[in-house]
């Protein structure tokens, strides 16, 4: 067994050397002196200057931090109902056809959702910039939280319900007290997910924003034509050194507390394999 | 009164579907009996159904169905071993944390490592192998695309596998059951629903792929998503464009059927 | 559920305290005022010092925004909802903006400057005597290839279907330039519609395939900065940068002619503040501002007045400010129409899945 986990440790590491490997790569470049990606000539801290001097970049940062939050957060919540309403659906053939509906977007390339959100914005007379930014991102990550928490909300067993409806639960208890805490890894996982295509997100927003609002995406892309420069790479560097540091102090901070609170109930942790 | 409430606040949900997907999807529909200039036709379709587009169709499902193939190879071991290690929620923190990087840069980044004076041939050099291309093929094809759906099939198998009762596995031990057995007859079916959602969350994206074939693969694979670009915006023949897209949707709704679609296994476990 | 929804009001109160720092950062730049202008361009094709220049000169506060292409710029611009004031489209772009109504004329009152544009970069095809634009860079389509990597000295297209490039050749993605190419190298015009010489140029292509390497976008400079191929058709503007990069490299404009591009720049309908939009093309046509921005890009300016400003070492590049005689054989890719557009890119279609 301990020589499996060794091995088990061995593939992990190698999975995220690949992860990582273009990652590093970025970050190795950074510091280039000159301005590409192949020839390395000699350490310079000049694209992280070029980063902090350019206000509009930060702004487009911020920006794209801003709308990831607040989607990916807004898609989670409509995602919990959605997953909920097709669970309550009985019918399999209903069920199906839902579901489809749901993953129209998922299968839909960027570029259609893109244009055929921007007819639709121009019809309603929703003005282009940030609430048209943010309502296509959380209508695009609505979808994948649907596809992450439903699979928990199937497993649940009915009987649990039953159990607590028959202990006199009200409608609203089950769900804060049984089903959410249930599906919670589910929609942590989606949050996640959604996080991710917003941040990724280019074609879409690039359709749906105007009045000089724009995501970091957006900008790195319209760059490609004039050569990507190595702020961007500078500028990837640091947002990954910070969200890195985030991870882990935010791991820090809940291990922490929960082994406080473990003290007083063992039993929470019991069975779980370590 | 309670069939009400319900109705209610699911609502935000189904004004999402209308709004969202319905809406487009008649949308595309629309735009799909139209030529470039503006006429009423059936030609879009009739194109579709020509070998150039079929072919396309084909190669389109083959990769998309071999980056799910691998993904979930490479992914279903990752998500066993990472629910064994010490720190494992800040490890799967981490598998997650490389999607937050720009795409276009993580591609450059594979355009430079595997490139024919990268780190990867100068390797390959050292020992003899000697220098390959490894970009514009096939195999750099379903490699970066696995690289970017990986974390997608991780994480819902990691979660189900967190959720499995690991009291089951000493059980099928005790009982005297192989490692592989095990693995076999209760772990995978205890998380076939991880495993369904990760292949969603991979195949169906995969078929409309469109950058990648071209940066990775130099147009050497051309899928249905590279055709709907082109049309959407170099010809700006939205019909076209719109009738591939009515395609692909129609063909992700027969998969889910096909699929049995979620739920119909899951129940046993009461 | 506790869990959940702490983190979930975490998450949203950062997120407000972000927008209020955006905010607060948009009021400092001026963003947020009434006195704005907003740029639509390529992402990073200006220095963006002139930016602040011009907001010194005028008082005006420029909001930059961007686009990688001039298909995806012309829904934009088409579909509404925006302001844009000034755009920097393409020639062919211009050509079709026009068409479809989509373009305010300039008043060339208001733009003195344009007296130092070469005439022979004014009143082409794609915009008669330059009602709705002023050109802003231009340059050639060529080859760029790498001496060390090949013996071949490059005169003519047709070096390109040299067996001893094979598996040697990165072409840009486009249908007109590709087919473009053919075309030409079969002594046929660029914007030829015949079929049947269409038809001989796709299967003249075919026979290029065992050479081609790879059919890219932008990420054709690096690869050939790269030494990942023997040669390369890409346009000057890429090919300067490339030989910045790379100086072992070369470009050439083949002698059986080729294609001539320019992005000027117009005043969509869009635009609302179109006395400011007249200021700023005046301001980049201005000697010194345009002279700084060449420097700063790398394309080839329009402006024989900053031209003379530049030093001498760009300005008697041939390779990038060809001779008038090699001028004369370059034509500029004319809109042939939805219609012929999609033909064009149904076969460059069936070339790229030619295997």
């Amino acid at each position: 067994m301990a020589n499996k986990g060794r091995w088990g440790n061995v593939y992990l590491v190698l999975v995220f050397a690949v992860l990582y490997a273009p990652i590093l790569y970025l970050m190795y470049y950074s510091f280039n002196s000159a301005d590409n990606m192949h020839q390395f000539e000699g350490f310079t801290w000049k694209w992280y200057g070029e980063v902090f001097q350019d206000t509009r970049l930060m702004i487009i940062l911020i920006n794209t931090l801003v709308i990831a939050l607040l989607s990916s957060t807004i898609a989670t919540m409509i995602g919990i109902i959605g997953a909920l309403a097709i669970d309550r659906i009985r019918r399999r053939r209903l069920k199906d056809a839902v579901l489809s509906l749901n993953n129209v977007l998922i299968v839909s390339p960027d570029v259609i959702i893109g244009a055929s959100f921007l007819i639709l914005f121009t019809i309603v007379g929703i003005k282009l910039g940030f609430a048209s930014v943010l309502i296509s991102h959380i209508a695009f990550s609505i979808p994948i939280t649907v596809l992450m928490i439903l699979p928990r909300l199937q497993e649940m067993s009915p009987t649990l319900i039953d159990a607590a409806r028959d202990l006199g639960a009200s409608r609203r208890d089950v769900l804060s007290k049984v089903i959410l805490p249930f599906i919670k890894p589910g929609i942590f996982a989606g949050f996640f997910m959604a996080f991710t295509y917003s941040l990724d997100d280019f074609a879409v927003t690039f359709f749906v924003t105007g009045n000089g609002y724009s995501t970091l995406s957006v900008e790195i892309y319209s760059r490609a034509r004039q050569g990507v420069s190595l702020s961007i790479n500078a500028l990837s560097t640091l947002i990954f050194l910070f969200t890195t540091a985030l991870v882990v102090g935010y791991y820090m901070i809940t291990r922490r507390s929960q082994g406080r609170s473990r003290k007083h109930e063992p039993a929470a942790e019991m069975g779980v394999p370590r | 009164m309670q069939a009400n409430t319900r109705a209610i606040y699911m609502l935000p949900y189904y004004v999402w579907i209308v709004l969202f997907v319905v809406a487009p999807v008649v949308l595309v529909g629309y735009y799909s009996f139209f030529d470039v200039d503006g006429q009423f036709t059936l030609q879009n379709y009739r194109t579709f159904f020509t070998p150039v587009y079929l072919q396309m169709t084909l190669s389109s499902f083959w990769y998309a169905f071999l980056v799910m193939l691998f993904s979930l190879l490479i992914a279903y071991p990752a998500a066993y071993w990472l629910t064994r290690t010490k720190h494992r929620q800040l490890w799967i923190l981490l598998i997650i944390l490389p999607t937050w990087i720009n795409l276009l840069l993580k591609t450059y980044a594979f355009i430079g490592i595997f490139g024919t004076y990268g780190p990867i041939n100068a390797f390959l050099e050292t020992i003899g192998v000697g220098q390959q291309q490894l970009l514009f093929n096939s195999f750099s094809f379903v490699f970066v695309s696995v690289y970017i759906f990986v974390p997608f099939m991780i994480l819902p198998i990691y979660n189900a596998l967190e959720e499995m009762n690991p009291s089951l596995i000493s059980a099928a031990r005790d009982l005297g059951a192989s490692g592989w057995t095990t693995f076999q007859r209760v772990i995978f079916p205890l998380t076939i629903s991880g495993v369904k959602s990760g292949c969603m969350a991979v195949f169906i994206p995969s078929l409309s792929l469109f950058m990648i074939t071209r940066l990775i693969a130099g147009n050497k694979v051309i899928t249905l998503g590279t055709a709907i670009e082109q049309h959407f915006l170099v010809t700006q023949d939205w019909g076209m464009g719109s009738t591939v897209a009515v395609v692909l949707i129609i063909a992700m709704a027969l998969l889910m059927l096909l699929s049995g679609g979620f739920g119909q296994e899951v129940r046993h476990g009461k | 559920m506790k869990a959940i929804s702490r983190t979930f009001i975490v998450i949203i109160a950062v997120a407000l305290l972000l927008m209020f720092v955006a905010n607060r950062l948009n009021v400092s730049q001026g963003y947020a005022g009434s006195n704005t202008l907003t740029i639509y361009n390529w992402g990073d094709y200006i220095d963006p010092e002139l930016l602040t220049k011009f907001q010194k000169e005028t008082g005006i506060t420029v909001i930059y925004q961007t686009f990688d292409s001039n298909e995806a710029m012309l829904t934009k611009i088409e579909q509404g909802g925006t302001t844009f004031d000034v755009a920097i489209p393409s020639d062919y772009a211009i050509s079709k903006m026009r068409e479809e109504n989509l373009l305010i004329p300039l008043d060339h009152s208001k733009l003195p400057n344009l007296k130092n544009i070469d005439p022979s970069f004014l009143n082409l095809s794609f915009d008669p005597d330059n009602k709705y634009s002023a050109p802003y860079f231009w340059g050639t389509l060529g080859i760029v290839y790498n001496p060390k990597l090949t013996n071949l000295k490059f005169h003519s297209w047709d070096d390109l279907w040299n067996p001893s490039l094979r598996n040697n050749v990165l072409l840009t993605d486009g249908a007109r330039e590709v087919l473009g190419m053919s075309l030409s190298s079969l002594g046929y015009s660029l914007n030829d519609t015949n079929d049947q010489h269409l038809q001989a140029a796709l299967a003249k292509l075919k026979k290029l395939t065992p050479n081609v390497k790879a059919i890219v976008g932008d990420e054709i400079k690096m690869l050939l900065a790269n030494n990942e191929a023997a040669a390369g058709l890409v346009f000057s503007g890429d090919a300067s940068e490339i030989m910045d990069q790379n100086p072992d490299l070369d470009y050439v404009v083949p002698d059986q002619g080729s294609n001539l591009w320019f992005d000027n720049m117009v005043i969509p309908k869009t635009a609302a503040n179109i006395d400011g939009a007249h200021k700023f093309i005046n301001f980049m046509m201005n000697p010194e501002v345009a002279a700084q921005n060449a420097e700063y890009v790398g394309y080839a300016t329009p402006n024989d007045a900053a031209l003379k400003l530049l030093p001498e070492d760009i300005s008697s590049d041939e390779r990038f400010y060809p001779s008038k005689q090699v001028l004369k054989r370059l034509e500029v890719f004319d809109n042939l129409g939805k219609k012929m557009l999609v033909h064009y890119n149904e076969l460059f279609l069936q070339f790229k899945m030619n295997k």
